[in-house]
């Protein structure tokens, strides 16, 4: 595939991911914020969130499966992941994460668990669509063109 | 471009080189806010620990500019942060987080942030920050427009009349000739309002000051204190009306935030072995307004009384260590300590603490004592709580003298009676923190830490409460001993310290075994000079009967405790030091 293909493709991808709502507004600050000084950035501060949110749920799993579940510190790691998903715009997991601190509210053993569920799928799905977007764009630059804004 | 925060403030092309410390536990926020600000020409700084931050701050009390800090973090609640900066730094601190309900931001407003953002943060947002410095930095100049009187030249540029007005008394004069110059300095040089170079001169709020401060509030009546009031009793010269209300509106956040606690919180304040922030000397706490003292090195000792003005002139911190300098008269040292002590419930000590009735500082002196919380560390500023509670509990907690509850297992008492020497007046509080409460009280950690090293060992179980009674000197103990003393808390009033808890501390307090270490903070000296109570406890060494805890002394030995003393306003400020931490 030639340069400018790849870079359609790409423009493409972008707005599938803004259609539906898998990235939001943010994601295109973080991607301003980039320039010459830090020519990464975007890959870094991406990256640092899937560090830290695989191992929120990484926490939220165990919490859950406590006898006695402490539903405040299943709430305070939600906030958490709600928190590092606002900041790269993963809309749909911050979506999800204000329903799971309700269900922690309420104390909903059940909820918390389809809550769990949904949000480990939602940060799947935005991580495959990320990691595939970096890759389209690692192929622009190889094959000698610019990411297209 | 960004160093570590610690240059000194750029004059030129404000706001760019502002500097920013920004505090946030997620590491894509840190990293985020890094690169935004830097892209605001902003000095940028980030920490990923609010105690951290507390370091870095107290280390360069002129390193920063603004903090800007997220309200959830592990290691401390950002609004204790923010009141901890607000007092013992003054600087402007924004909050941030990703949770807009309007109770977090009221409270973020309560607790003296002067903005609320909402995550996600917007460029703007973060370019607009410096406006905070700069309002602050408008009401110093004016702060010290007023203060320097005469000599600012402001007031020859005023006209002769200013000079006349030498003695600032906040009176109508006052007010319009410094209407007159808040105009004229909106055109000044920029360098006379450049905030970065007015930070120094500020009011410094020393004990005595306090002092005065807090004894015109009482005698006006909390109620219906104003600031024109409260000027007018204190017959400060160079005091301005400004001055006063700016120190009254912390007061009373101060004041406001140990009633919550204290009715929250049921732990003393466990003196967490924090690791002391930096060593420096003394040097590194700015008195300016706050007393941090926590001996000579920047850490607040593990009590850290945050007095904001350097009350601690009666604090002996000396006595810890016979290192701490600086604290000496943290009065008349400048030593810039922070002493924080956290005493997360002054006054009501909740079911663990034993109820005394402070009046310590009589109503004035609002002797606080500082409660160490355990659980966190709060700051305390003066409290004025005219009734120290300790209430005895079946907890465990080793003291309580107001001092917040530690959350005590009964066989670990440890009491750590490290507390700082802040405050003299802290009476009630000796510094029995429960090693465990370590996490509560971070200031009072490392100070508590020092002093420890000292002479002080770990309370072992038996001794936790100091104040108990051999019999048990598990919680049991407690509850007997403090019973009655909740019972006679009313009488002790005047005393400022139920001179029947006094009594039953005293009594507790003999029984304590040796390795009941009490390092009372020291704050003065003069408050007794011998413990002989706590003599008893040997190995408690404190260079001062500890004026921190005063309680026990008191009620050991009328003679050693000077009563009055208690009431001397200077030792207020050591509790209120405490308070105002």
């Amino acid at each position: 595939m030639d340069v400018v293909q790849l870079q359609r493709q790409l423009v493409d991808y972008k707005a599938s991911l803004y259609n539906e709502a898998i990235l939001d507004e943010q994601f295109t600050q973080l991607q301003e914020l980039q320039d010459e000084n830090n020519p990464d950035f975007v890959v870094e501060v991406v990256s640092l969130f899937f560090e830290d949110s695989e191992r929120l749920l990484n926490e939220l799993t165990k919490a859950l499966e406590q006898q006695n579940i402490d539903f405040k510190r299943v709430d305070a790691h939600v906030h958490q992941l709600k928190g590092s998903s606002s900041s790269i715009g993963a809309q749909r997991v911050q979506k999800v994460c204000i329903a799971f601190r309700n269900c922690c509210e309420e104390q909903n053993v059940q909820g918390c668990l389809i809550c769990l569920q949904q949000v480990k799928n939602e940060y799947s799905l935005v991580k495959t669509k990320l990691e595939t977007m970096f890759k389209l764009e690692q192929q622009i630059l190889a094959a000698g063109g610019s990411i297209p804004v | 471009m960004v160093e570590s925060g610690f240059s000194s403030p750029r004059h030129d092309a404000f706001p760019a080189g502002l500097r920013v410390l920004v505090v946030d536990d997620d590491p894509t926020w840190l990293k985020i806010l890094e690169k935004m600000l830097k892209k605001c020409s902003y000095e940028v700084t980030t920490c990923g620990l609010a105690r951290e931050a507390l370091t870095l701050l107290r280390e360069r009390k002129d390193g920063y500019d603004i903090v800007i800090s997220d309200v959830n973090m592990p290691d401390m609640d950002g609004f204790k942060l923010l009141e901890h900066v607000g007092l013992e730094m003054d600087l402007p601190v924004i909050m941030m987080s990703v949770d807009g309900e309007t109770s977090r931001v009221m409270k973020g407003v309560q607790h003296g942030a002067c903005d609320y953002l909402l995550k996600p943060i917007r460029m703007k947002e973060l370019r607009n920050i410096w406006q905070h410095v700069f309002r602050k930095k408008i009401h110093e100049v004016r702060d010290i427009e007023s203060l320097e009187g005469i000599e600012h030249y402001h007031m020859t540029r005023s006209g002769s009349d200013m000079v006349d007005d030498g003695h600032l008394l906040g009176g109508e004069d006052t007010t319009s000739v410094r209407k007159r110059k808040d105009a004229e300095s909106k055109h000044d040089d920029k360098d006379l309002n450049d905030p970065s170079s007015t930070k120094k001169a500020r009011v410094v709020w020393t004990v005595d000051l306090h002092q005065k401060f807090v004894k015109a509030v009482n005698q006006i009546g909390f109620d219906k204190v104003g600031p024109k009031k409260i000027l007018d009793l204190m017959n400060v010269p160079w005091l301005t009306r400004e001055n006063v209300a700016s120190h009254l509106q912390k007061y009373r956040l101060y004041l406001s935030r140990l009633q919550k606690e204290s009715d929250t919180k049921n732990s003393f304040v466990g003196m967490k072995n924090m690791d002391p922030p930096t060593k420096d000397s003394t040097t590194g706490f700015g008195l300016h307004n706050t007393v941090n003292m926590i001996k000579d090195d920047s850490s607040n000792g593990s009590y850290s009384f945050s007095v904001k003005n350097s009350i601690v002139q009666n604090v002996d911190i000396k006595g810890y260590e016979g290192d701490r300098k600086g604290m000496t008269s943290v009065a008349g040292a400048n030593s810039k300590g922070a002493l924080s002590i956290d005493i997360p419930n002054p006054r009501k000590a909740k079911s663990s603490q034993i109820s005394f009735d402070h009046s310590l500082a009589s109503v004035d002196s609002g002797v606080n004592f500082p409660s160490f919380n355990s659980s966190n560390p709060d700051q305390y500023s003066w409290r004025e709580i005219p009734e120290i509670q300790f209430k005895q509990e079946c907890e465990p907690l080793p003291l309580e003298n107001g001092f917040g509850q530690l959350p005590l297992p009964v066989p670990q008492h440890h009491i750590q009676t490290d507390y700082i020497k802040p405050a003299p007046s802290i009476s009630s509080a000796p510094s029995i923190t429960e090693k465990e409460a370590t996490s509560s009280s971070i200031e009072v950690k490392p100070l508590y830490e020092e002093y420890r090293s000292n002479h002080v060992k770990q309370l072992s179980p038996t001794e936790a409460v100091d104040f108990l009674p051999d019999q048990s000197k598990s919680q049991t103990l407690n509850n007997q001993v403090f019973e009655p003393i909740s019972a006679t808390t009313s009488t002790m009033r005047s005393q400022g310290i139920s001179l029947n808890c006094l009594a039953d501390l005293e009594f507790a307090q003999r029984n304590l075994n040796e390795d009941l270490q009490i390092c009372w903070l020291q704050a003065q000296g003069d408050c007794y000079a011998t413990n002989n109570g706590l003599q008893d406890l040997q190995g408690i060494e404190y260079n001062d009967p500890a004026p921190i805890y005063e309680i026990p002394f008191h009620l050991y030995d009328a003679p050693r405790f000077d009563h009055e003393h208690l009431f001397d306003p200077t030792e207020y400020s050591a509790i209120d030091q405490g308070l105002f931490a």
